[in-house]
């Protein structure tokens, strides 16, 4: 953005690396789709068009395969801007991301949400950097800070962890409840 | 009188205060955030309100709506970064003003603007409640079908130099919602014979998929940046006083934002693009916009701002969102059983009148919290990008996990996410997305109960509210087509 030009800029004007990539995925998987209406949707003979379940897949579908065709005709016309595998190779970086999140997810019902999001907390700030004591101390804060808003005080439903059944008796209902 | 009492019986609450405090403080403040915004935020914390009444729950989502983009000021103007991105224009003065010297002065106009913008859009709709009390019932399935075309049509359309792209990511909206089991014939569409896929691909899914997780990811993989914040001291009542210099502007560009936010789609990038180019065009310092005019910080602070009170028109009216946030809000109301569309107006109007009221304290409340706080809420802005994934990342547990405790809906919300993070790399909207699947399910339902009516096409058109509409969907397609084509023989003749 450039502070001194008086146009305004709301409205994008340039296309990025990687768009071409993107279009031809988007067609790829919508021509794919649509490919399959046949045997992934049902025609109901003797019903109008409108009450017809195949109707707005088909709507949905033409409409991808039609304006991503066209997408893809104006990106390929526009000046390639170099980094379009970098850019992919940005993509897939986020799948480490993915997989962080996911292992958080599936732990919660064997380690507990507190155990879980106070692990998850210290460990994905250890892993981006920040390795200070102050960072660390404030990665367990948040977390303490998230499951008592959550789960202790508006009583959210996750499920209880397995790993709360192996305490003694009057603690593991404690746990199992607010934590 | 009476409605007005039932009204703030409604409001009288101590959890409903709690709520408005902590729904217009929270929003202040995720707005400050740059990168998580309104969106990421309701997202997140829409499943946990599920267990809240609806007026509570309502009210603190509606408070984090309304009031996000009076945070969203603080860093654009201080760090020539827009803490949402309707507060893009406000960058173009509002940073200038601070590398002058004047960041106190900017803020406290962007305060004063806001809070005025948002004053008058609630007291039109207030005055509009009546006229569209009246109006509402008058909607039948053809006139939300062609309402809600209109709606797509606008969000296609006002997506400039992107029309395609958005085209195509609402189709891909359209399909998603027909993904699963129809409720009609009850035939299968799209499941692939996989029982998860039966139930359908939930909105709030897609939603904190789309927003939250890729927002988050986007965080993660990026360097953190490091703002130098500038000293701002001093009282910030004293835009409130320099606003009335700009009342003319103020006025113009809040009717701007109150006409863009009505007409479902277009929104505020439009309110504030054509509220600045107002401003631009009839200032008698037409050269210093971009160089720190506080007539661009109001102009673009005015009409952003009185959007959100005024998209809720068509939203609470005929149940149609305009943009991303109130598609958000229709989720938001559907979970908390409060239905829109004309009944909502013809039986619980009291419930309507509470909702603007809430809105009205919300205004007031957040200029009060911000006139005191301000030096404490930029310290947000001090988080690491990349700490602030991580929140992002714990956040969005709460938010699918908690909807029904499916492991499979936190998959499909982080394939989402990574759909979302490469859409953000590209510089690709995602709202068309979630505009999809609303307005499309919307479109198929009334679409069949309309045409059981329906026995030639004309027959669709044949009533003066649906005649009104589709001569709108016409209208706006051929004024973009004349435009499209001017500009190339305008760029043709200079070339």
């Amino acid at each position: 953005m450039q502070p001194d030009d008086p146009t305004p800029h709301v409205f994008p004007t340039a296309r990025r690396p990687g768009e071409l990539l993107f279009a031809m995925l988007f067609l790829g998987l919508s021509v794919l789709l649509l490919a399959q209406i046949g045997w992934q949707t049902t025609w109901l003979p003797g019903k109008g068009l409108a009450a017809q379940p195949r109707t707005w897949p088909f709507v949905g579908l033409a409409g991808m395969v039609l304006f991503g065709t066209l997408h893809l005709i104006a990106t390929n016309r526009v000046r390639r801007t170099p980094g379009r595998w970098q850019e992919a190779m940005l993509w897939l970086r986020s799948l480490e991301f993915v997989a962080w999140y996911l292992v958080y997810v599936f732990s919660v019902p064997y380690l507990g949400y507190l155990p879980a999001t106070l692990v998850f907390c210290l460990s994905l700030t250890w892993r981006c950097g920040y390795r200070s004591r102050v960072a660390l101390f404030a990665a367990a804060g948040f977390g303490l800070g998230v499951v008592f808003f959550f789960r202790t005080l508006l009583s959210v439903k996750i499920p209880g962890g397995a790993l709360y059944d192996a305490l003694p008796a009057p603690l593991d209902i404690f746990f199992l409840t607010y934590f | 009188m009476d409605l007005l009492l039932a009204s703030l019986d409604i409001l009288a609450r101590w959890d409903v205060v709690v709520a408005l405090i902590i729904g217009s403080v929270g929003g202040v403040i995720v707005g400050a955030m740059p990168g998580v915004g309104a969106a990421v935020a309701i997202a997140i914390l829409l499943p946990a309100t599920f267990s809240l009444e609806p007026i509570v729950g309502l009210t603190a989502l509606l408070g984090i709506y309304g009031s996000s983009m009076f945070g969203g000021a603080i860093p654009a103007i201080l760090i020539n970064t827009p803490g949402t991105p309707v507060n893009a224009l406000t960058t173009y003065d509002g940073y200038p003003m601070t590398r002058r010297g004047e960041a106190r002065r900017a803020l406290s106009l962007a305060y004063s603007a806001s809070f005025f913008g948002g004053v008058f859009s609630i007291l039109c709709l207030m005055a509009l409640a009546p006229v569209l009390a009246s109006i509402a019932p008058m909607f039948g399935a053809r006139e939300i079908f062609l309402a809600a075309l209109l709606g797509i049509v606008l969000v296609i359309l006002t997506h400039r130099g992107q029309i395609l792209v958005a085209a195509m990511l609402v189709c891909l909206g359209i399909f998603l919602k027909t993904v699963g089991l129809e409720g009609t014939a009850y035939t299968q569409r799209y499941t692939f014979g996989q029982t998860w896929l039966a139930s359908g691909i939930d909105l709030i899914v897609v939603v904190l998929g789309l927003f939250a997780l890729s927002q988050a990811f986007l965080l993660l993989t990026q360097r953190d940046t490091t703002y130098e914040l500038p000293p701002v001291r001093g009282k910030f009542l004293q835009g409130l006083t320099e606003l009335f210099k700009y009342k003319r502007l103020a006025t113009v560009g809040s009717s701007f934002g109150v006409l863009c936010g009505m007409i479902p789609g277009v929104g505020e990038f439009m309110s504030q693009f054509l509220s600045y180019s107002y401003a631009q065009k009839t200032s008698k310092t037409p050269e210093l916009f971009g160089k720190g005019n506080p007539e661009g910080i109001v102009a673009s602070e005015a009409a952003n701002n009185s959007v959100p009170p005024a998209a809720m028109i068509p939203l609470l009216a005929l149940g149609i969102p305009g943009e991303e946030l109130t598609a958000m809000m229709l989720a938001v109301f559907y979970v908390h059983n409060v239905i829109p569309g004309p009944q909502l107006f013809r039986d619980q109007m009291d419930f309507v009148l509470a909702l603007y009221i809430a809105l009205l304290a919300l205004n007031v409340l957040v200029i009060l919290f911000l006139m005191s706080s301000t030096n404490i809420l930029m310290q947000v802005m001090r988080i690491p990008s990349r700490f602030l994934g991580m929140m992002i990342l714990t956040f969005s547990l709460i938010g699918v996990y908690s909807l029904r405790n499916s492991l499979t809906d936190c998959a499909i919300a982080a394939g989402f996410g990574v759909f979302g993070f490469i859409l953000k790399r590209l510089e690709l909207p995602t709202s068309p997305v979630i505009l999809g699947i609303v307005l499309g399910g919307l479109m198929e339902t009334k679409l069949r109960t309309a045409m059981v009516r329906v026995k030639s096409p004309f027959d669709f058109i044949d009533r003066p509210i649906a005649f009104i509409l589709f001569s709108m969907i016409i209208l706006a397609i051929a004024l973009h087509i004349v435009t499209h084509l001017r500009n190339r023989a305008k760029d043709k003749s200079h070339a």
